[in-house]
């Protein structure tokens, strides 16, 4: 084989590698391929305090990803923090109108995601609809302040 | 004795607004060299060839003794918090934010940036340069152009291969030496690593550190003192110049993207 087509061999390799390279990273390190690409359909939900909450946290039913969180913004009109959204098309219709949206917290340290629990309405969430009734995250100092607080009371006793 | 120095710090001045002057006539001479690669795509590939293929070994080596250190490194912090599952995740980001494109350009610069400059210096030096523009052929298009763009198409490609082989060293030694469970590492680094903030960002990053590095090796080896000294000045100043480019120029483009 000649020298020409030897480098040209190479130069095909190193061009293959690093393109697979490129792939792997996106499909497997990635969220990319794990990521819900197809349609959606959006809802919102109020809730009196977000905690630790971000746009494109997960929205679990039964631990089961149906969808993710796609805004968040203060309503200064009800003084509560407004959560659009996306669920994906297969759960169209599948979803009870009075369903539970609460903020759950993944292990002691994790992320913050939402988790629907199902009611027992006929009707079910359609797009542009709002979850009703939502439970804030667990504020840690919160919790703290009230423990203490029940022990201060119980004190004075 | 004060105007001798007003003259000295005014020379310095003016020679070094027209080196960045001819540093950016040559960019421009370089790009508008595209269409002569086009016609002659030889010229791209033997160049791909001793700027990409031949970088490939430290690339490769380097990406996963850099994975296994940051995995064992990683290991030993987040188990003190009780956190062993996000190594995956830390491993990942820090190698395809930061270290994939970083360490690959810096690598790239004492590889292949020293070797371009070294070797076009020498052209200039024993004069096959003006041999090439008494023949009517523009040196800058035949000669530098097709080096500058092979660079640029490398260090994105070896930057990638850096990351990859990192994750898997740090793969390695997290899964298979300390035993981190599996699952938790693979789904912690894809729930992590967002594709347009994270990999797309770090690919940007590793194209403008393969055009800043090319640049300036091309540059300072065009633009030497064509004697044995100046070589040798010139391939010092390219490692030099290009690290702390690359360095200065992370600090921007994380500050801009990441910001």
């Amino acid at each position: 084989m000649n020298k020409s087509k030897v480098v040209e061999i190479w130069v095909g390799g190193f061009m293959l590698a690093g393109i697979v390279a490129l792939f792997w990273l996106s499909m497997q390190v990635s969220n990319l391929g794990t990521a819900y690409t197809g349609d959606t359909f959006h809802v919102t939900a109020n809730f009196d305090n977000i905690g630790g909450l971000k746009t494109k946290a997960p929205v679990t039913m039964a631990g089961v990803e149906v969808g993710r969180v796609t805004s968040i913004v203060y309503d200064p009109e009800s003084f509560r923090a407004r959560v659009g959204l996306d669920i994906q098309t297969a759960y169209t219709g599948k979803i009870p109108e009075d369903t539970f949206a609460k903020i759950l917290t993944a292990g002691l340290l994790g992320e913050q995601y939402i988790g629907l629990d199902p009611g027992g309405a006929e009707d079910p969430l359609k797009e542009g609809s709002e979850i009703m009734i939502t439970q804030s995250a667990l504020v840690l100092e919160e919790v703290i302040g009230q423990f203490l607080f029940s022990k201060a009371s119980e004190g004075d006793k | 004795m004060i105007t001798r120095v007003l003259a000295q710090l005014g020379g310095f001045g003016v020679s070094a607004l027209s080196s960045i002057g001819r540093a950016h006539l040559l960019i421009l001479n370089m790009l508008s060299g595209l269409s002569d690669i086009i016609r002659r795509p030889r010229l791209l590939i033997d160049q791909l060839y001793s700027v990409g293929v031949l970088t490939i070994l430290i690339i490769a080596v380097a990406g996963l003794f850099v994975g296994m250190v940051l995995g064992l490194q990683g290991y030993y912090i987040l188990s003190r918090f009780g956190g062993e599952t996000a190594l995956g995740l830390m491993v990942a980001a820090s190698l395809v934010r930061e270290l994939g494109p970083v360490l690959t350009a810096l690598l790239f610069a004492g590889r292949a940036g020293s070797a371009l400059t070294a070797e076009i210096g020498l052209m200039k030096a024993t004069e096959q340069l003006s041999g090439l523009e008494m023949m009517a052929v523009d040196p800058k298009h035949r000669v530098l152009s097709p080096r500058f763009f092979a660079g640029l198409i490398s260090v994105p490609l070896l930057a990638a291969m850096f990351s990859c082989l990192g994750i898997f060293g740090g793969w390695l030694v997290g899964g298979g030496m300390l035993g981190v469970d599996q699952a938790a590492f693979w789904n912690g680094m894809q729930g992590g690593i967002d594709f347009s903030d994270d990999l797309v960002n770090g690919f940007i990053k590793s194209v403008v550190f393969g055009v800043v590095c090319t640049w300036i090796a091309i540059y300072q080896g065009y633009d030497c003192i064509p004697t044995s000294e100046g070589v040798s000045r010139a391939t010092t100043r390219t490692v030099v110049h290009s690290s702390l480019a690359v360095l200065g120029l992370d600090f921007v483009l994380t500050a801009l993207m990441f910001g």
